[in-house]
């Protein structure tokens, strides 16, 4: 919502940036941590020295392959999918007002995961860049399709049917997805992997080709917020106010296309992230007395996202020794609960 | 008359064409008969009888089915005699028993929730014996206990976890429904970590298990399933008169006499064990604990899932699944949780969109 003619203070306008940047800096020192931790710890200095020459004395190439080769990708991955998830949880929430919206509970990621095991298995396509165009199309037929389905009926759009069409939908392709996997054991192997959800393993060409795309969902979804605070109003103030819903929407669904079919395709399919996120993202705006202006909620959003999504892949890292914890099986473990916890609210508020 | 316990069009459409129930009182007895509903429950019961002995007759060495029939009766050559009851007839009889203990758990809980979404797949308790029973295989240590046991406690922890979870002085079916929701995403994400992390033959027999499966089923699974259902079944059945009334509404019910929260956990607690056993007999078979209730309520034209009429639909659905990949990939040896999650799936998706348009679905 506008601001309009209210005086704004200067204490009131510096509280967000404020809130932005402490968001920003934890991000920051989990990137570094990212960098420096994992079977092999290496220390902070070498790190930046890694970043910005090259490291001296010996074992010091050995330092900077590690942080070059496998690090830095890995660290970028988990900040561009965190962005990603976290914008594109929001974004659903705002959209559908729906506390429960997430792009794994409304079947989005199904539909990106079945599409990519599609075009793997019966169209023969090898690289990444080759199935992430499945990614994308999986992910919005997805999401119009369950959208849809949640809106059939009297009472329209609640969260309780946008949930059941989503889980519904996921049911469905998941099952289909198995069938494929199943008959035909060679994708099996990459399949397990990938579903699992995990930043590990990607080599830095796709991470960086793979930007692009991340970046233009990210533009489309910051230019929504305006629309996203009438909308929060009700559909009857957003349409008096002259936001056109079609169009909002069909920004919004392109938007969250965008990020989650990129999203899954790299990292696989992980649930949850984007269904925490906004809520911790509301709760530290209110906290700030920012209140849910969606111009300051998606910013915030996209950086608690990244936060835990690296958190989650630190971890993994650390607990298993030599081995890891996909960062999908951690979140999961993080997000559950908290799902169970929402639900267990005494109201499902709209959002 | 509008009767407040129906629901929308199927039912609408079902009344014109179904002889009217009437109350039958022969002292000391007295219930509603159905007629289509006996009729119907009829029909499926000789079909299925049909489809059971056709999938004994598939095989390497064909049997007719009048052969089937007697060798059943205990009439025929040795050799038949042997096939038919050392080898066929346990996986047979699996893919029956477990059909039976989904459809009329699937029954129970659908009512008892007042949602068709209501399954044992959608709320975690298939996923939870998946979770229990990839462990064991990946992680190469079943404590002595068996991928049976193993998916019979997995199945009991998580309904327990579920409906401790739902539970705030009293629980709703939407919150069954959503906590569920979370739980089984939390089990499934654990699999996906095992699946991943395990070798590769361990993956694809865990994958294999988690998608429901008859090969290979024996005596030794078809032993406790029977013994499981000759105990509950009985004691769901006893329990469905509470059924008629838990469905129309906590507070009618409380209104009518019955003590509400004891009546929907009992029967809970009995089509959670109908379900356990199944799932450890033939794995999660996707989709039949939703779909058969819902082909049931439709033949028989009731309100809601008549549950023997469900249990039987159940039994049809896996033997003509099973039947289905033996016969239409011969040698292939497909899971029937496939064929039932691929024809299931629709099934599911058409319910979402009635419920909606009748504006029940939340």
């Amino acid at each position: 919502m506008e601001r309009g003619d209210t005086p704004v203070t200067a204490g009131r306008r510096a509280r967000p940036v404020v809130l932005v940047a402490l968001t920003g800096a934890v991000l920051a020192a989990l990137c570094l941590a990212s960098l420096a931790l994992g079977a092999r710890a290496i220390p902070l200095d070498q790190v930046v020295q890694a970043l910005t020459g090259h490291v001296p004395g010996p074992g010091g190439q050995a330092a900077e392959n590690v942080v070059w080769s496998v690090r830095v990708p890995r660290t970028v991955l988990g900040v561009a999918a965190g962005v990603a998830l976290g914008l594109s949880g929001a974004l659903m929430q705002a959209l559908t007002r729906n506390p429960l919206a997430d792009p794994g509970v409304l079947g989005v990621t199904a539909g990106a995961s079945f599409a990519i095991v599609l075009s793997i298995t019966v169209l023969g396509v090898g690289s990444l860049f080759g199935y992430i165009w499945f990614g994308f199309a999986g992910a919005l037929a997805a999401s119009v399709f369950v959208y849809m389905l949640g809106r059939l009926g009297r009472s329209g759009l609640t969260p309780v049917k946008l949930a059941l069409a989503g889980v519904a939908v996921t049911a469905l392709l998941s099952s289909l997805t198995g069938a494929i996997v199943l008959t035909d054991p060679e994708p099996l192997n990459r399949y397990r992997y990938w579903s699992a959800g995990s930043l590990a393993s990607q080599d830095a060409g796709v991470v960086w080709r793979i930007l692009p795309f991340l970046a233009a969902g990210t533009v489309l979804a910051m230019a929504c917020a305006p629309a996203l605070n009438s909308l929060s109003l009700g559909e009857d103030v957003a349409t008096a106010l002259g936001r056109r819903l079609g169009l909002v929407r069909l920004q919004g669904v392109t938007a969250v296309m965008l990020l989650t079919g990129g999203a899954v395709a790299v990292i696989g399919p992980i649930v949850f992230i984007g269904l925490v996120v906004p809520h911790v993202a509301r709760v530290l705006a209110t906290r700030a007395g920012i209140g849910p202006d969606h111009r300051w909620l998606l910013p915030l959003a996209a950086l608690i996202s990244p936060c835990l999504l690296l958190a989650a892949d630190i971890t993994g890292r650390l607990v298993a020794r030599p081995s890891e914890i996909q960062a999908g099986v951690l979140m999961a473990f993080i997000g559950g609960p908290f799902f169970i916890a929402m639900v267990r609210r005494r109201k499902l508020a709209e959002v | 008359m509008p009767d407040p316990r129906t629901d929308g069009a199927a039912v609408t459409a079902a009344r014109g064409l179904a002889p009217r129930p009437f109350r039958v009182a022969v002292p000391p007895v007295s219930g509603v008969l159905r007629p289509r509903l006996l009729l119907v429950c009829a029909a499926l019961v000789a079909v299925t009888f049909v489809v059971f002995c056709w999938n004994v007759a598939v095989g390497d060495y064909p049997i007719t089915l009048t052969g089937v029939m007697k060798a059943l009766a205990g009439v025929g050559d040795p050799g038949t005699l042997l096939v038919v009851r050392e080898l066929r007839l346990p996986r047979a009889l699996v893919g029956l028993l477990a059909g039976v203990a989904f459809g009329v758990s699937g029954a129970v809980f659908q009512t008892v929730t007042r949602n068709p979404l209501a399954s044992p797949d959608m709320i975690g308790l298939t996923q939870g014996a998946g979770t229990a029973v990839v462990a064991s295989i990946v992680l190469g240590w079943d404590g002595g206990l068996g991928p049976q046991t193993l998916a019979l406690l997995g199945t009991l922890l998580t309904a327990v976890l579920v409906y401790t979870l739902a539970w705030r002085g009293g629980t709703t079916g939407y919150r069954v429904i959503l906590v569920g929701i979370g739980v089984s995403w939390i089990c499934t994400s654990v699999t996906d970590f095992l699946v991943a992390r395990g070798g590769k033959f361990q993956a694809q027999a865990a994958l294999g298990w988690l998608v429901g499966n008859l090969n290979g089923r024996d005596i030794d699974e078809a032993v406790p399933l029977a013994l499981a259902l000759v105990v509950l079944l009985p004691v769901t059945l006893a329990l469905t008169r509470h059924l008629r009334t838990l469905q129309l509404g906590d507070d009618v019910a409380t209104g009518l006499g019955v003590a509400v929260q004891p009546a929907r956990l009992a029967l809970l607690l009995a089509a959670v064990g109908l379900v356990a056993f199944g799932v450890a007999a033939a794995g999660p078979v996707a989709f039949v604990a939703l779909a058969a209730p819902q082909i049931a309520q439709r033949l028989a034209g009731t309100a809601m899932p008549p549950p023997v009429t469900a249990g039987v639909t159940g039994a049809l659905v896996v033997l003509g699944a099973d039947l289905a990949t033996r016969t239409i990939v011969p040698g292939a040896e497909v899971p029937v949780g496939i064929v039932t999650g691929v024809l299931g799936a629709p099934v599911l998706l058409w319910l979402l969109i009635r419920a909606n348009r009748a504006g029940s679905g939340g």
